[in-house]
């Protein structure tokens, strides 16, 4: 993966290897070298960056490092390839970017693992400390730009400073709620001289998140949940993120209590498991929004109620009493009151919870409910042969090929609401998607960064025509470093869920969001170096399928669906989750 | 078609507020905006204040005043909050501002703090000695004189200042500074309590 492994001769290897293992015992003499040995203190393994000019002396530290650099083709590629790895991995995902252009560049990926608290930590170039302030060639004020979008920014000033400042950076990034932070570094501090040695990365002495919560409270919450008559889990992001999924399981089971999950929650409970409802709110399932609208008691865990879960708060579980677990004290009643609120970290509060259940809750009929509603309202769309090819057969025929540990990455639209409603997830890290902030074109780099994560597992990107053209010149990446990725582009010559809501609710008018002039995706991934197949009849998919998963390397399938085909169920944005429609026609309804 | 249509399905009793509150008779109302002053300790370091501000702002908390300043401590500096918003918004502004990392401790102070605002209010200085009794009414003193005006210092409350600002209308107020409002709990407990 190193931009040095590629030297060809053995011998040059054993030289490398050699000096790299020089190198760590080797004393730092500048800045640089205190930064990349911060970051071999933190135990990270891959870089994802693009080189520059004020950034240069990183480099050049990591040149002796046996920390692998990933050349991304743009640096949008390389925050959404770090913050995949860090979903995937578990462990802060690093991005390297110089300054001015190339830290504004990485803006979009910090502000989307911001948004769904993904470990990333991000390292950008700076003009010297002297030239700060002066609009110098490519200045920006980077920790003034990212400091909304990150957990904190540091502007790292001091060479005999500098790798503290790193590791406390990456310490941040990686404990109690999880997310991205910066360390602004300028080039005379990074050039500077100094023979300070980082220290152990540690959380900066004002950051205290909350493990345990509280007996008392937790006690209190267990006794209203076994006396509910309709409990209900609602399962975030956040049970993933603290490794808890397994405690998630336990609990569930031990007390049969059905399930939801959020959209960043998927993956926490199995699918295929009987108190699985799936994923609730705008485009999740009908029973999960029918368990929500139902539920008399709903224990939330890391989940901060977005309103794309919640749809209109006020009509929102109308009759939970809510438990709400959070490590992040400052998502407890911002938009949905906690009635019993839990702060600690969901792996020990589910473990407190397991040992305070006093009784299981006595909700057979709710159960029964629940299944029914499993019933009356499945996921389902038409599949007439003579139709063109529904994307959502697509995905299903796929998910049943796929590997059960596969990792599904996706952009942003309607093939990533068909992917997730329509693939079976059963393990938590194998579902990566931009959920708070949406960001088109988050597919072909995150699909690189969870490879790179889990190179042993099979990787599928779902991709629409729009979102893929966003970052497109990443799959260059994708063949310089050979990684093993199927990606699929549900290709409806559309931004299709903005041409869908022109349907709905701008009476048709298709307004720039129409796309008959993209290329042909296949030929395209040919031109980067990569496999392309073109997919438009049902009779193809399965052995299509089949030869883009055998490629050894990246593969592109360039799949021609129904350009009329829309996303549902659908609750209408800021609706009542329980009136979701099934249709069109269910649309006008409501 | 599978299912009820959306009108025919099961439809729970309750509903919530707009701030996700379960209404029950109890939390029936939404609850209406009030003033909290906020007293916040914070690392005393470049671009804090900037972070401070741009949560304010980027969250939407309505910010009546905001001053900082140094401690006893070099390297902690004080800051004064005050915001009008509704019981959860006050509540959420102060979590906000925990979370900061530069943050060390918050509180919101009693209603019954000590609160001051100082305030520099140039009038037209024609009538020196009439300046002089409505400054000493507001026990205020003036601090420049000049042929064609006078500035008075004032401090207190922020009503008393509001008051002086109107009493002071009479003589063509020119300029007014106002330094917004500091604050310090009564008693002997200090914020420091909280670190």
């Amino acid at each position: 993966m190193s931009e040095r492994a590629s030297v060809p001769s053995e011998e040059a290897d054993e030289a490398a290897e050699d000096a790299d293992s020089a190198a760590e015992q080797a004393p730092v003499t500048t800045g640089a070298q205190s930064v990349v040995r911060a970051l071999e203190n933190a135990g990270a393994e891959y870089v994802f960056g693009v080189q520059g000019g004020a950034i240069m002396p990183v480099y050049d530290a990591l040149y002796d490092s046996e920390i692998d650099h990933v050349t991304m083709a743009h640096e949008q590629g390389a925050s959404h390839a770090a913050d995949a790895y860090g979903i995937v991995s578990g462990e802060p995902g690093v991005c390297f970017a110089t300054s001015g252009p190339g830290a504004t560049n990485l803006v979009t990926g910090l502000a989307d693992a911001n948004m769904d608290s993904d470990p990333v930590i991000a390292l950008t170039g700076q003009v010297a400390t002297d030239l700060v302030g002066n609009d110098a060639f490519q200045e920006t004020d980077t920790v003034g730009i990212t400091q909304p979008v990150t957990k904190h920014s540091y502007f790292a000033g001091d060479a005999d400073t500098v790798g503290d400042d790193v590791g406390e950076a990456f310490a941040l990034a990686d404990e109690g709620r999880q997310g991205p932070t910066l360390v602004d570094l300028p080039k005379d501090v990074t050039q500077g001289e100094t023979d300070v040695e980082p220290g152990e990365p540690k959380a900066p002495d004002t950051y205290h998140p909350a493990e345990e919560a509280d007996d008392a409270n937790v006690q209190e919450a267990a006794d209203v949940l076994a006396e509910a008559d309709r409990p209900l889990i609602l399962s975030g992001g956040g049970v993933i993120k603290a490794e808890a999924s397994d405690e998630l399981r336990d609990f569930a089971k031990e007390y049969e209590i059905p399930v939801v999950t959020t959209m960043p929650g998927i993956g926490s409970f199995p699918e295929d498991h009987e108190l699985s409802l799936e994923w609730a709110g705008m485009h999740g399932t009908g029973y999960a929004n029918m368990a929500i609208t139902n539920t008399d008691c709903m224990l939330a865990i890391g989940t901060r109620f977005d309103d794309r879960l919640t749809g209109g708060v006020d009509s929102f579980a109308p009759d939970a009493d809510v438990i709400h677990v959070d490590v992040d004290p400052a998502e407890i009643s911002k938009n949905i009151h906690a009635d019993y609120p839990l702060i600690g970290d969901a792996k020990a509060v589910l473990r407190q919870l397991y040992d305070a259940m006093p009784a299981e809750p006595d909700a057979d009929e709710w159960r029964e409910q629940c299944r029914t509603w499993k019933e009356e309202y499945p996921m389902a769309y038409d599949t007439p042969d003579d139709e063109p090819l529904k994307p959502q057969y697509v995905v299903e025929r796929f998910s049943e090929q796929a590997d059960d540990d596969a990792i599904v990455t996706t952009g942003v639209g309607q093939h990533q609401m068909w992917a997730s409603q329509f693939w079976t997830f059963t393990e938590p890290r194998t579902w990566v998607s931009s959920h708070g902030l949406g960001t088109m074109g988050y597919g072909v780099p995150s699909a690189i960064g969870a490879k790179i994560a889990a190179p042993d597992q099979e990787v599928v990107c779902f991709d629409g025509d729009g979102s893929f053209l966003m970052t497109v010149q990443e799959l260059s990446v994708a063949v310089r470093e050979n990684l093993d990725i199927t990606y699929v582009v549900l290709n409806n010559e559309a931004v299709g869920m903005v041409r869908q809501w022109q349907d709905g609710f701008f009476e048709g008018r298709r307004m720039a969001s129409e796309y008959p002039w993209v290329p042909e995706f296949d030929k395209l991934a040919e031109a980067f170096g990569a496999r392309g197949f073109r997919l438009e009849d049902y009779d193809d998919v399965e052995e299509t399928i089949e030869a883009a998963r055998e490629y050894d390397g990246p593969s592109v399938v360039d799949a021609i669906i129904d350009p009329e085909e829309n996303v549902f169920p659908m609750v209408p944005s800021g609706g009542d989750n329980g009136l979701f429609a099934l249709n069109e026609d269910h649309l006008e309804m409501i | 078609m599978p299912g009820p249509a959306p009108n025919e399905r099961m439809r729970p009793e309750g509903r919530r507020n707009e701030q996700g509150i379960r209404v029950d008779p109890e939390a029936e109302a939404t609850h209406e905006p009030r003033q909290a002053v906020l007293a916040a300790l914070v690392k005393h370091e470049p671009g804090v204040l900037a972070e401070v501000s741009g949560l304010f702002s980027r969250r939407q908390f309505n910010i009546e005043s905001l001053t900082v300043g140094a401690t006893m401590d070099d390297d902690v500096a004080r800051m004064t909050i005050v915001i009008e918003e509704p019981e959860p918004g006050i509540d959420q502004a102060k979590k906000q501002l925990e979370k900061l990392v530069p943050t060390i401790s918050v509180r919101e102070l009693e209603p019954a703090s000590t609160n001051r605002e100082l305030a520099l209010i140039k009038v037209d200085g024609e009538k020196p000695d009439d300046v002089n009794a409505v400054a000493e009414m507001y026990d205020g003193t003036a601090v420049d004189v000049s042929t064609d005006s006078i500035t008075v210092e004032v401090t207190g409350s922020q009503q008393k200042i509001d008051a002086a600002i109107d009493a002071f209308r009479q003589f063509d107020v020119q300029e007014v500074a106002r330094g917004g409002t500091v604050a310090l709990e009564r008693g002997a407990d200090t914020l420091q309590d909280d670190d």
